[in-house]
């Protein structure tokens, strides 16, 4: 553990400054497994004393991984899963909202659009009219003024769908919903607020769910820009594009030299 | 219909492929009459504009007859003669509506892509790369215009394509960028770089009420033909140390405006030149800026810096020092070509203006590769070629 420290000071790696007594076992973004602590701890010091005997650049790669591998051991904490998202620790956390926040991802994402709240409200708020500018719905159908239901297109699965609950609604100024069953739980709200010097309306969406692809399968999704951030991005681009323009621009189907594509 | 398609760096083709079609109720398909060559062409031509695809039609400067129409169209019927801005733009959002409409919210259909090269996205461009939103371009037969409501603007029948075409970019990017100087009476503007844009930077600053306007080149017709259809004196780089001549020209002073009408691949002499032709070569910088650098040299303490010339990346030795010590400011950007459409159209019409001079050949797009070859090159005095694609 000291070694670990020193080394990790020695080379930059980590910033933290709490007392390492505040780091063992506490907190709640442990996010790497019991088992896996432990050969942390042991292929970490491994990697150390390896990297000590040579003096090298080799050796100082060798001795920074061993010491984030004796880190990420002791305090159950990998900056590398948490910068993918991804965790081996068990999930400890409740139900909220009718997801599981340990096998969820969130994504928070806003855009401006040139239109009166009330506008943008109702039209996101008749959700038959989600599937125009979400292109991976197929189709949203109301059932009860606060229940309906969603099915969208998936990967491998072709098709998913689930019940949804509108469990807040402000007039003009938000829409939450939690899922009720179904293939995916979610979980997310939509604020609609005028934005400053009369430019329109901030829409602010918050999403978390939980994907059915795991996520590692969102992190491979991101490569193809098909991961829930850029998702909910072009989504509301695309409500953009519709409420201000009428239409979404689009070069699908033009003319090019290219045999095979549309 | 043909189509002038690129298919790799120096390497365009005319290929046969579908007529476009109308994909948006606000689109219009639009005869080509004629299509301009533009020298940022040559830009995507010798590689340096990331994102092109091979098979893209390229050209964005053009005019023809409407041919069709969408559904949300009422402006324009089939048969009308328009000029087309090279951007593309909405109308509707926040730019637009401001008038700043190379800046279009809502016309970049690859607006992730450029978000995540430059932080936000500016308007879709005919025939310029997949950073700005892969539409298919203007040297073909027909070619699709979206937002075809706010975009072209009907001109008169009588009037020749020629004196008409350059509405669509050049024209107004000229005078967009003499805008951009906030010419009072007394400035000194000086040009780099005497194709069609910098043709028409100095001829607009002239009419903007410069009392003196330089062009530098290193092409004699070129500077030729500055002198004779922009009032310009005229300077050339290749036998004289412009910052100097610039000095000298200004009584001590400076010019108070310059405009760098050259863009990514400047052409610069000695070390410097060197440095940038080694590094853009190797992809360690994308652009060369040596005109710029220059013209924030020469510029005077408290001047404008305008640069309509095109740039798409990073470049090195940017000279940051001259510009923050001199409190330069510098103005830059794709031109709002709808805000100039009418005012400009008017002065030609009323015959002030008359834009054909830089036109020195006419082409048909069978002759694509030869066209390109020869404008690159300036083979033949070639300052502007155009296309009549339906000729």
């Amino acid at each position: 553990m000291n070694v670990s420290e020193e080394v990790k000071k020695a080379l930059g790696l980590g910033n933290e400054t709490k007392p390492v007594s505040s780091l063992i076992g506490g907190g709640s973004d442990i996010n790497v497994g019991e088992i896996e602590r432990a050969a942390s701890v042991i292929g970490g010091t491994m990697m150390v004393a390896q990297g000590l005997r040579k003096f090298s650049f080799s050796g100082l790669f060798l001795m920074g991984m061993g010491a984030d591998s004796i880190y990420r051991g002791v305090t159950g904490k990998s900056w590398l899963y948490q910068l993918l998202e991804i965790s081996t620790a068990p999930k400890t956390t409740g139900r909220k909202g009718g997801v599981v926040a340990s096998r969820s991802v969130k994504v928070v994402k806003s855009l401006t659009i040139d239109a009166k709240p009330e506008d943008v409200f109702s039209f996101w708020r008749n959700f038959e009219n989600l599937p125009l500018f979400m292109t991976h719905l197929e189709s949203v159908s109301v059932t009860s003024p606060n229940r309906s239901h969603w099915v969208a297109k998936a990967p491998v699965v072709q098709k998913v769908e689930w019940d949804a609950e509108i469990i807040n609604e402000i007039p003009n100024r938000l829409i939450a919903w939690s899922s009720l069953s179904g293939d995916v739980a979610n979980a997310g709200s939509v604020h609609f607020a005028p934005a400053p010097g009369g430019r329109g309306t901030e829409v602010k969406v918050e999403l978390e769910y939980e994907p059915p692809i795991g996520k590692l399968g969102v992190v491979a999704a991101k490569l193809l820009r098909k991961d829930p951030e850029t998702t909910v991005q072009e989504d509301l681009r695309r409500l953009k594009q519709l409420i201000e323009a009428g239409e979404t621009s689009t070069i699908k189907g033009q003319s090019s030299g290219r045999k095979t594509d549309a | 219909m043909k189509a002038i398609c690129w298919e790799a760096p120096t390497k365009v083709k005319v290929e046969t492929v579908p007529d476009p079609t109308i994909l948006n109720p606000r689109d219009a398909i639009v005869k080509v009459t004629s299509a301009a060559l533009c020298g940022s062409d040559l830009h995507l031509y010798d590689g340096y504009v990331p994102t092109m695809m091979p098979g893209d039609i390229i050209g964005h400067e053009f005019m023809g007859e409407v041919v069709e129409v969408g559904r949300e169209i009422t402006n324009l019927k089939v048969g009308d003669k328009v000029v087309v801005p090279f951007t593309i733009s909405c109308g509707k959002c926040y730019y637009c509506q401001t008038e700043q409409w190379s800046l279009c919210d809502n016309s970049n259909p690859h607006a992730a892509m450029m978000e995540t090269m430059y932080g936000y996205a500016g308007a879709g461009i005919y025939g310029y790369s997949h950073l700005l939103g892969g539409y298919a371009g203007s040297q073909a037969q027909f070619t699709r215009v979206p937002f075809a409501d706010v975009g072209p603007i009907k001109v008169p029948e009588e009037i020749p394509d020629d004196k008409l075409l350059f509405l669509s970019d050049s024209l107004c990017t000229g005078w967009h960028a003499a805008l951009n100087c906030n010419i009072k009476p007394g400035d000194t503007v000086a040009v780099w770089g005497a194709g069609g844009i910098g043709l028409f930077c100095a001829l607009s600053a002239y009419l903007q009420g410069a009392e003196q306007v330089i062009v530098i080149d290193r092409y004699p017709e070129r500077l030729e033909m500055a002198a004779k259809h922009t009032n310009a004196k005229t300077l050339n780089y290749s036998e004289v140390n412009v910052t100097e001549a610039l000095k000298e020209l200004t009584g001590g002073r400076g010019p108070d405006a310059c405009i760098d009408a050259v863009g990514m691949e400047a052409h610069g002499f000695g070390l410097p030149g060197v440095y940038d032709k080694v590094k853009q070569t190797l992809r360690l910088e994308t652009d060369r800026i040596h005109a710029v650098r220059e013209a924030i040299q020469a510029c005077r303490k408290g001047g404008t810096v305008s640069i309509p010339g095109v740039y798409a990346g990073f470049a090195d030795k940017f000279p940051i020092g001259a510009l923050f010590g001199k409190g330069l400011t510098i103005k830059t950007g794709q031109t709002h070509v709808q805000r100039y459409l009418k005012p400009l159209l008017a002065m030609i019409v009323e015959g002030k203006l008359d834009p054909s001079f830089p036109i020195t050949h006419h082409m048909k797009l069978d002759q694509a590769e030869e066209a390109y070859e020869m404008f690159k090159h300036k083979h033949d005095n070639c300052v502007r070629a155009v296309f009549n694609p339906n000729s």
